[in-house]
């Protein structure tokens, strides 16, 4: 049985000396190898269980539901480690637990991840290019471009395009929300509603799964991510990006990026970036943050993790042609007369930074914010309403019943907003009834006076 | 014999029988041509007017791409640290006059600036303080020339042409540009040009221009309806194959093998503004200044303004049931118009 082989077809990442493989399976590809270096130092492995399965930063909790902390290349150096802890404590002192997240990575290899990436942005800003260099497929290869004329009468669609990707023996489903005719028209008021809107079907839609009876195969179709394509040719931010980050920045993990940033020499992109964070911070924008990195971490981690923040928003070139300069020097880029952009030199443009954070680094932490942070508000805001309705009714009804609020949810919305209304309607027959009733009465005491 | 056309000698029989084309033989030197030369004394000394305006969204290049073109500060545009540009909520005009001058020969030139176009969420109606300042310089001109007694220059505000500068999607025109590329032709020479083209390979760029062309081909500058003879339709023909241009504008300089030129420095190389191989901002500055800028001055003389002002006077006669057409008097004027 061997180990999964995690292919590096492009060369390894940058800085990653440490890992064997580019692994990208969650930020644990590249901190367990400091993990079992302090585990190498102490003498209890009761030390482990706290550094290896907890989550750094802001001490977010692991999802019960157990995405696969990446170990890829953990097995053979755990055995060897395991070996030498025997031999430093002897049999007896090992437990073995420290198998534990070989098993949970085991596990999740089998089931697969999933990933639903949205991309939005302004047509022509390099989105579907740069989706299919990121993740090396041929999505939007056969897409057909609507000329003007055609898309005047139409409002923003929301496609979704969906691939399977197999690396090393890891599946991974992706999914790419694209959002054509994002501000195309002449008039743009509220054309992200939709958007908004299919955000929130997808959280609700999941809540209803999360209630339901039967919760063996809930598919997530939460986007986990959103990446905002900002156009290099403007001064910052533009209004109509103000106003769509406004609305969904507490719905999804915003990632803003400069699409078709060849289009800046190297100090624009200097000042465009300055000036792009300083007016998220004017506008007060939440975009997706980074976790920091332990306080134990070395020097050089440190280093390329303030790197990598300092680079927000990240300037990207996208291109899946490949350029031959010379006979050995191929690579991914678009030629001008002037000269070829390399896609993945990082002095060209941030495409590797972008893809680092994305993919190897922080999908798994994207996912767990979406589902913890995003996912919980839109889950609270949901009970909220529904139990300050359900508190009304029981109210006008004066009946005593339990206030507990995870009742609610066990019903469907729909039939919950049936029994409501229905029970509103038999209020209002009552009330007319005894109307009628007082005013034949009245009306028979009058008779009777008359008499 | 005073009236009498002196006919070719018998010898030489005419090409043609039409009696209009017959060329008369001069024998000997007259000195016609030297009217040029007086034309040209005489241009020196007044110099001469050109009026530019140029349209797009923020961020575009605009100001560059004139600095570039006159190969001075033309437009303010500071690029000092902490210097906040703003999208203004309303579009506005800014006008700035310079008088340049090159051997001899004095320009006076305005560039007319249009910030805040498009650059709204909603941009429905955003062409529209543009279309009023235009027809407001056509107003002002014609009201100078209906004068009974007029000033012997007319100072020439008329805009003369209009540089609409279209982002690089490398996709289609946008609703917009085809929006406001439709309703300006009619009225101003429009010149199209891809903006920031640095962006496009030179197949995108191909592509681009492909898809875009089949729009309103007929209303860009230089009009198929206004070539005067076959010359000038062979020229404008290829002219009209190269638009929209792609331009890429720069003011700084840079040491290219030995010499400096205009450009941009990137890190996978140097783009040369004035070389042909790497942007056609050559061509739109030989359209706009060599070649074609009195051209440019006499289609907004005789054919927007001539409608601009035919409509004026049929409106202004409507009401005020003048007999003789166009003849209004300097009272009549001021009441109607």
């Amino acid at each position: 049985m061997g180990q999964p082989r995690i292919q590096e077809p492009w060369g390894s990442s940058p800085g990653c000396q440490r890992c064997i493989t580019g692994s990208r399976l969650g930020w644990f590809g590249h901190k367990e190898p400091r993990i079992w270096g302090t585990l190498h130092g102490t003498d209890s492995s009761t030390d482990l269980p706290t550094r290896g399965l907890s989550v750094p930063a802001g001490q977010r909790k692991c999802p019960a539901s157990g995405e696969a902390q990446g170990l890829a290349e953990t097995r053979p150096r755990m055995e060897t480690l395991c070996g030498e802890q025997r031999t430093l404590l002897g049999d007896k002192e090992y437990v073995g637990f420290a198998t534990l997240p070989n098993q949970l990575h085991r596990k999740s290899v089998k089931k697969g991840f999933d990933f639903t990436l949205m991309v939005a942005g302004e047509s022509g800003l390099g989105k579907s290019t740069l989706i299919d260099s990121l993740f090396l497929t041929d999505l939007y290869k056969d897409r057909t471009l609507l000329d003007a004329q055609a898309r005047i009468p139409q409002t923003l669609v929301i496609e979704r395009r969906a691939v399977e990707l197999e690396e090393g023996g890891v599946r991974v489903k992706l999914t790419v929300v694209d959002t054509p005719g994002f501000g195309d028209a002449v008039d743009n008021a509220d054309c992200w509603g939709s958007i908004v809107d299919y955000i929130d079907q997808q959280f609700e839609q999941f809540f209803r799964d999360e209630s339901g009876l039967n919760r063996k195969n809930i598919t997530d179709g939460r986007v986990h991510c959103c990446l905002y394509f900002l156009s290099p040719f403007g001064h910052g931010l533009r209004p109509l990006d103000v106003a769509f980050l406004r609305a969904v920045q507490h719905k999804v993990n915003i990632v803003p990026v400069i699409g078709r940033a060849d289009a800046l020499t190297p100090r624009e992109v200097g000042a465009m970036k300055e000036k792009i964070r300083q007016e998220l911070e004017e506008n007060a924008i939440s975009i997706y943050q980074f976790p920091d990195c332990d306080s134990d971490e070395d020097e050089e981690f440190k280093a390329q993790d303030a790197e990598l923040k300092r680079s927000i928003p990240f300037a990207v070139v996208g291109s899946n042609d490949i350029v031959r300069e010379t006979k050995e020097k191929a690579f991914r880029g678009r030629t001008y007369p002037w000269g070829a952009v390399e896609v993945e030199n990082p002095a060209h443009c941030d495409f590797l930074k972008l893809r680092t954070m994305l993919v190897r680094t922080h999908m798994h932490d994207l996912k767990e914010v979406t589902q913890e942070i995003h996912y919980e508000n839109y889950r609270a805001q949901c009970i909220q309403s529904l139990s300050r309705v359900g508190a009304r009714d029981r109210a006008s009804r004066m009946k005593l019943s339990r206030q507990s609020a995870t009742e609610l949810p066990l019903l469907p919305l729909e039939t919950e907003k049936l029994i409501r209304e229905k029970d509103e309607e038999l209020r209002r027959m009552q009330e007319m009834l005894q109307k009628m009733q007082a005013q034949m009465q009245q009306s028979q005491g009058e008779q009777s006076d008359a008499l | 014999m005073e009236g009498e056309l002196v006919q070719p000698a018998p010898e030489e029989t005419p090409r043609d029988a039409n009696p209009a084309n017959v060329g008369l033989e001069l024998f000997g030197y007259v000195g016609i041509e030297a009217v040029l030369d007086q034309m040209r004394i005489k241009t020196m000394k007044t110099g001469f007017e050109f009026n530019l305006m140029v349209v797009g969204q923020s961020g575009l290049g605009k100001s560059t791409m004139v600095n570039t073109l006159f190969k001075s500060k033309v437009s303010r545009k500071p690029t000092g640290p902490g210097y906040e540009e703003r999208i203004p909520k309303t579009v506005q005009l800014q006008s700035i006059t310079h008088v340049i001058e090159e051997k001899g020969v004095k320009m006076k030139l305005t560039v007319t600036d249009t910030p805040g176009f498009g650059d709204q969420i909603n941009n429905e109606n955003c062409w529209d303080p543009i279309i009023k300042y235009i027809n407001e310089q056509y107003e002002k001109y014609l009201r100078e020339e209906i004068l009974i007694s007029r000033k012997r220059k007319i100072p020439d505000t008329r805009v003369h042409s209009c540089v609409y500068f279209v982002p690089p999607t490398g996709h289609w025109l946008r609703p917009l540009d085809l929006e406001f590329m439709r309703r300006l032709s009619k009225i101003v020479n429009m010149v199209p040009v891809i903006a920031k083209a640095d962006t496009l390979t030179l197949e995108e760029r191909a592509e681009f221009k492909k898809r875009v062309r089949g729009l309103g081909r007929e209303s860009v500058y230089p009009q198929e309806d206004f070539d005067d003879n076959s010359d000038d339709r062979i020229l404008n023909n290829k002219i009209r194959d190269k638009i929209p241009f792609a331009v890429v504008g720069a003011d700084k300089e840079h040491q290219v093998n030995g010499k400096r030129i205009l450009g941009r420095k990137t890190k996978w190389g140097i783009i040369e503004v004035e070389n042909p191989a790497h942007c056609e901002f050559p061509l739109l500055r030989d359209l706009l200044i060599r070649s074609h800028l009195q051209d440019l001055k006499d289609i907004t003389h005789n054919v927007h303004y001539e409608s601009y002002r035919m409509q004026r006077l049929n409106e202004s006669n409507r009401l005020a049931l003048s007999p003789i057409n166009g003849l209004l008097g300097k009272d009549e004027v001021e009441s109607d118009l």
